[in-house]
């Protein structure tokens, strides 16, 4: 089967519950007092999709401000990014308006983006209601879901999206071949073998 | 500002007669009313005792008052509301041109702390039962705090509660605006009045071209440091010495620069007066409370020295090599860390020779690896400036724990590229493989510090050794060696008092006036020795009923264990490599390194 390497990063405001996210998906655990991130935090998960295994290396990357400014270090050559907001802070859902704005004018081109409306759990105290970010993630043709990192909802949904939104071009292009590239030279040597 | 500074000066003009341009302004509430009035401003309960003595200078006061004031309106915005929102009870009063409601005010302080001078007696008692909030690191640095520790952080004390103005020692950051950047205890917005009133102090006595850098009051010393744009200050009752507390304040300055630089906050601050600096320390106050509990905990910090952790000398010298052989371009450093304390520390050969690591760089990183447990997850690349080694620039680093889920053994490997990443997560990978195959996690997690029992001396209770004796060609990292604290120093409350006893050793021994080379210090629970000569630097603890004569003898022993034991308890020779991409440095470095790892009894592994 072969192995495709996809460089995911998660951008937004401090304290959204990226990391949570992240631990969600890569752990299934769930720390309610978790640190803030210091920088940022590599990890990886690999999960099939259809023919194909999808490595996802995810850059969690620090809320914080003083972080701001490396972003780009993790953003640039991604295949997706997640920005995640707090649907409990308005604040956040501006923050990650501006995310899109800085990813469309600086990240990679056909950058899949995914909207994640974090801690739905506590939909009491929601601010950002959810047809407006649907709406909005629509306009800029995002995927959009609601998630909660604390009860497990939507997290391998959200990944599963863009696992399915990759373009398959690229696949064709690459790793099948290099795939075929190594089978054939397996079955080579074990011809020279007999 | 400037007809502030006027009426400053006429107040102060006495004092400035006094003390010489550049030299200290100390400030004995004897001697001056005036300042000690002043703080009493500062008293957000601080000083309730000098408010006390104070209330018969009104005229005082209210010149004082009216200096204050212009000061904070020059700063615009929220200061101004919060004053006056938080009214009369928070001790600045708010009509300068009246004297009667700060007469009130000072009643209320009076009324308020009637008997502060009781509780005050019964905090020392409070501090050596240990009662506090924050647990796990370091119960002792708060006295008494009647709040329920679980539901109440320490960011959100109430600051005007007795229980806040307890605390041992209270470490504040301001901006020369006045704007507060951190606090340890409660939160910063709460006491932007207080720290307004701080910076009228550092401002006034700058007036007359001269430094504010301490006030004592009877049971609290108040340190003030300016570093660039930033004050710090320190409001201690730990009666550790000015110097010692002063030390502590740089180290606070250190971790700032090392999370922004020193570079960037001037620049910062050129760029916008009275920005908040808060805004790009958010979510870093855990790393700053951490290094304030460490402080007080670690004697590491009092004697500018790294201790690591007692190991066979085979061992840390395997541990060496497996991060010798794992390196890439622009590697710097590659440490190894167990249990918060240093495994090994390997080096780039050419960065190396031009500046040393000092102990205060890796303070700050073991600080940082040990106040978050963001590190246990996957791995880390963050920036981070070490502020002796360059205040001006960044390293980025790669942190992260080679034993999941115990997180104990702990690597970290700076490099000067930002995006060397991947290449430098191939080395963990590599130094991982290593490990395995020659079983070093097993062997670390065997590695223990040691007992004072093993001396062999029977009235030693506790030492703490720093040697000098380093040649200076390896360019050594400044160590010390100390056994665990055993009974009857196994309690916190018990290793606070001790460690307090050592700062005291250590605050006489270094002492600006009068510096001493040895003191025997008979203590109600036990008797203290220190000697300082050109080789070391030696603190032991010894039980009440030791004779001189015997304790002599007991450091002559001491002395004799700790050469036997050296290559254990120290790491000796510091081991390098060669990174550097340009390629003629690179094979000069690399012949030098073969050179010198027969200098370091290293087997050439070329």
């Amino acid at each position: 089967m072969a192995l495709r390497e996809l460089k995911v990063c998660l951008l937004g405001d401090t304290g959204v519950g990226k990391s949570s996210i992240v631990w969600r998906f890569v752990e299934d655990s769930f720390d309610p007092n978790i640190n803030p991130t210091i920088g940022a935090s590599f990890m990886t998960k690999t999960v099939q999709h259809q023919n194909e295994l999808h490595k996802f290396l995810i850059w969690d990357t620090a809320g914080q401000e003083r972080f701001r400014a490396l972003a780009p270090m993790y953003y640039r050559g991604s295949a997706a990014a997640i920005i995640v907001y707090d649907i409990t802070k308005e604040d956040s859902f501006q923050t990650l308006k501006n995310w899109v704005k800085e990813l469309r004018q600086h990240g990679p081109p056909n950058i899949v983006v995914a909207i994640a409306g974090n801690k739905c759990d506590i939909s009491d105290a929601r601010e950002v209601p959810e047809k407006d970010a649907k709406d909005y993630a629509d306009s800029i043709h995002a995927i959009f879901v609601e998630t909660s990192a604390k009860n497990a909802i939507n997290i391998n949904e959200v990944f599963i999206e863009i696992s399915k939104r990759i373009p398959v071009a690229d696949a064709v292009a690459e790793t099948p071949g290099r795939g075929f590239k190594l089978g054939r030279q397996a079955s080579e040597s074990r011809r020279m073998c007999c | 500002m400037l007809s502030l500074h006027r009426d400053w000066d006429d107040i102060m003009e006495k004092e400035d007669h006094q003390q010489g341009e550049e030299q200290e302004v100390k400030i004995c509430d004897s001697s001056s009313e005036t300042l000690a009035t002043s703080l009493s401003l500062l008293g957000n309960h601080m000083f309730p005792d000098s408010v006390q003595r104070n209330d018969s200078s009104d005229s005082q006061l209210s010149d004082l008052a009216a200096a204050v004031e212009p000061c904070l309106k020059s700063e615009p915005s929220d200061h101004v509301t919060r004053r006056e929102n938080e009214g009369p009870e928070n001790g600045v009063p708010t009509q300068p041109a009246d004297t009667e409601p700060e007469d009130a005010d000072v009643e209320n302080e009076q009324s308020d702390s009637g008997d502060f001078v009781a509780e005050m007696l019964a905090k020392a008692k409070l501090e050596e039962q240990g009662i506090g909030l924050k647990g796990r690191s370091s119960p002792l640095l708060e006295a008494g705090n009647d709040e329920s520790p679980a539901l109440m952080s320490h960011r959100d004390e109430d600051v005007t509660a007795e229980s806040w103005r307890q605390h041992r020692k209270h470490v504040f950051v301001l901006s020369e605006a006045g704007k507060p950047i951190y606090s340890r205890y409660g939160s910063e917005e709460a006491l932007s009045s207080t720290m307004g009133v701080m910076m009228a102090l550092v401002s006034f006595v700058q007036s007359g071209d001269n430094v504010i850098r301490s006030v004592y009051s009877d049971g609290h010393t108040v340190v003030f440091l300016q570093k660039g744009p930033l004050v710090l200050v320190c409001v201690s009752s730990s009666r550790q010495s000015e110097q010692q507390l002063r030390g502590e304040l740089l180290y606070v300055y250190y971790q700032i620069i090392s999370m922004l630089t020193q570079a960037s906050i001037s620049r910062i601050f050129e760029h916008k007066k009275n920005y908040d600096l808060r805004r790009l320390l958010a979510g870093s106050e855990k790393i700053l409370d951490g290094l304030l509990n460490l402080v007080d905990s670690d004697p590491s910090f009092l004697l500018a020295a790294v201790h690591c952790l007692p190991l066979t000398c085979s061992l840390r010298d395997s541990l060496s090599q497996i991060l010798q052989k794992a390196i890439t371009p622009n590697l710097v450093f590659s440490i190894l860390i167990a249990k918060n304390q240093l495994l090994t520390i390997v080096q780039e050969k050419t960065v190396i020779e031009d500046t040393r690591l000092e102990p205060a760089d890796v303070h700050l990183l073991l600080n940082l690896i040990g106040a978050s447990s963001a590190f246990q997850a996957g791995e880390i690349w963050t920036p981070i400036c070490l502020p002796l080694f360059n205040p001006d620039c960044y390293f980025y680093a790669y942190i992260s724990y080679l034993d999941p889920p115990d997180c104990t053994v702990c690597l970290l490997l700076l490099s000067t590229d930002k995006e060397a990443f991947y290449a430098v997560a191939e080395c963990k990978r590599k130094i991982e493989e290593a490990m395995v195959t020659q079983k070093s996690l097993s062997l670390i997690a065997k590695a223990q510090s040691y007992s004072v029992s093993q001396v062999g001396v029977s009235d030693l209770r506790h030492f703490m050794y720093k040697p000098f004796d380093v040649p200076d060609h390896y360019r050594q990292l400044s160590q010390f060696t100390s056994p665990e604290m055993e009974a009857p120093y196994s309690s916190e409350e018990e290793k606070m008092r001790l460690l307090d006893l050592y700062r005291y050793m250590h605050s006489r021994i270094h002492s600006t006036s009068r510096p001493l080379k040895l003191i025997y210090h008979v203590a109600e629970r036990e008797t203290l020795l220190a000697w300082v000569t050109s080789k070391f630097e030696l603190y032991t603890c010894f039980s009440p009923l030791v004779t001189k004569a015997c304790a002599i003898t007991a450091i002559t022993k001491l002395l004799r264990w700790i050469k036997k034991e050296e290559d254990r308890l120290f790491i000796r020779y510091p081991a390098k490599y060669s990174t550097t991409p340009n390629p003629s440095k690179s094979s000069r470095g690399a012949k030098s390194d073969q050179q010198d790892s027969t200098d370091n009894g290293f087997l050439s592994l070329l």
